[in-house]
């Protein structure tokens, strides 16, 4: 086995990456792979409680990375999927903890056992956004289609760029299909103009992101969710399958009857 | 409905249009005052050889996928070439 390593950052915080990276692990677990994913928020961890492991948290990154344990005592199993393990961040450390080497280093010793490593970035561009990128074979870029967020990411395109860890692949999060047709939201193409990257996902904007973060119960467990759906086609992508975007045109009922586009 | 009553503008292109600045000058690290004075040295430089339209003279800033261009038009004052001298 050797695993492809994917980080997911964003320049902004609170645009849905740790979501985001909970999810599309969980769906390729569910497609058979074998997925680690580490969370790089050291100090700010959060990976834990979206993936519902909180409890079972023994050792951590940095207890790897200075030797306290080895890497298989730091790989919380997940309760759901056998083949989806989790590295928490350490909580009362810092970014300086860890350096982009020692990344390098633990992602190699990662690649043999599993097909692929998540790696959640923290928001920002600095040491620990420098961490997430360092062993990263692809780097997911994610915005909410708002003037920050986009500002944002076209940066770190930009950073990953400069430092040949290009060319990044855009996730939009939180798209509002109502608020596009009505001319208050930039649109996928509005962004993809900006920004000039390409697309692996556009995430509709959904109440039950916030239940399933509630429960530690990630989306894509749930059939019924667009937002789930749109991560499990992510993780199809990534894949390497031609996987159509959603149709997340809101026309409801009437409007289809009186046939308007 | 409401914007077409009122003559404004959709947000999002609002958006959209203020986001193009931002990010060329973000990507570029020139303010338009930089750009402005690059304007009046690139004018000074080329009137030592041929007689341009000070006034007409434009530069911008244009993207291209994620390149950036400089884009110049410097209209020349007929005949071009300086006469006498």
């Amino acid at each position: 086995m050797t695993a492809i390593v994917v980080t997911v950052t964003s320049g902004k915080g609170g645009v849905g990456k740790t979501t985001a990276v909970a999810n599309i692990a969980m769906a390729l677990a569910l497609h058979g792979q074998k997925v680690t994913c580490i969370d790089g928020d050291i100090g700010l961890r959060n990976l834990d409680v979206i993936l519902g492991l909180e409890n079972r948290i023994v050792y951590d990154l940095v207890d790897v990375i200075e030797g306290r344990c080895r890497l298989r005592q730091a790989m919380i199993r997940d309760k759901r999927l056998p083949e989806l393990y989790l590295i928490p961040a350490a909580q009362t450390r810092d970014k300086t903890a860890v350096s982009p080497s020692d990344m390098v280093r633990l992602c190699d010793e990662l690649r043999t056992e599993v097909d692929w490593i998540l790696i959640d970035s923290p928001a920002g561009i600095e040491r620990g956004f420098k961490n997430a990128i360092a062993a990263a074979d692809r780097v997911l870029v994610m915005t909410n289609p708002e003037v920050s967020a986009v500002r944002d990411a076209d940066r770190v395109i930009g950073l990953l760029d400069a430092d040949e860890k290009g060319p990044a692949a855009l996730v939009i999060n939180r798209l509002n299909p109502i608020m596009v047709r009505r001319g208050d939201m930039l649109s996928v193409e509005d962004v993809l103009d900006l920004l000039a990257v390409e697309l692996v996902g556009v995430i509709p904007e959904d109440e039950n992101v916030v239940v399933a973060s509630n429960r530690g119960q990630p989306l894509v467990l749930e059939a019924k969710s667009k937002a789930g759906q749109a991560f499990q086609n992510i993780a199809r992508r990534l894949l390497g399958e031609n996987v159509p975007f959603l149709d997340l045109d809101s026309q409801n009922v009437f409007q289809r009857l009186l046939g308007r586009k | 409905m409401m914007n077409f009553l009122f003559g404004r503008k959709k947000s999002a292109n609002n958006a959209k249009e203020r986001l193009q600045l931002v990010l060329i000058h973000d990507r570029t690290d020139l303010t338009p005052a930089q750009l402005e004075s690059l304007k009046d040295e690139l004018i000074e430089i080329i009137s030592h050889y041929v007689e341009i339209d000070t006034s007409a003279v434009t530069i911008k800033l244009a993207q291209d996928g994620r390149e950036q261009r400089l884009l110049a038009n410097i209209p020349l004052r007929s005949g071009g070439r300086r006469r006498g001298r």
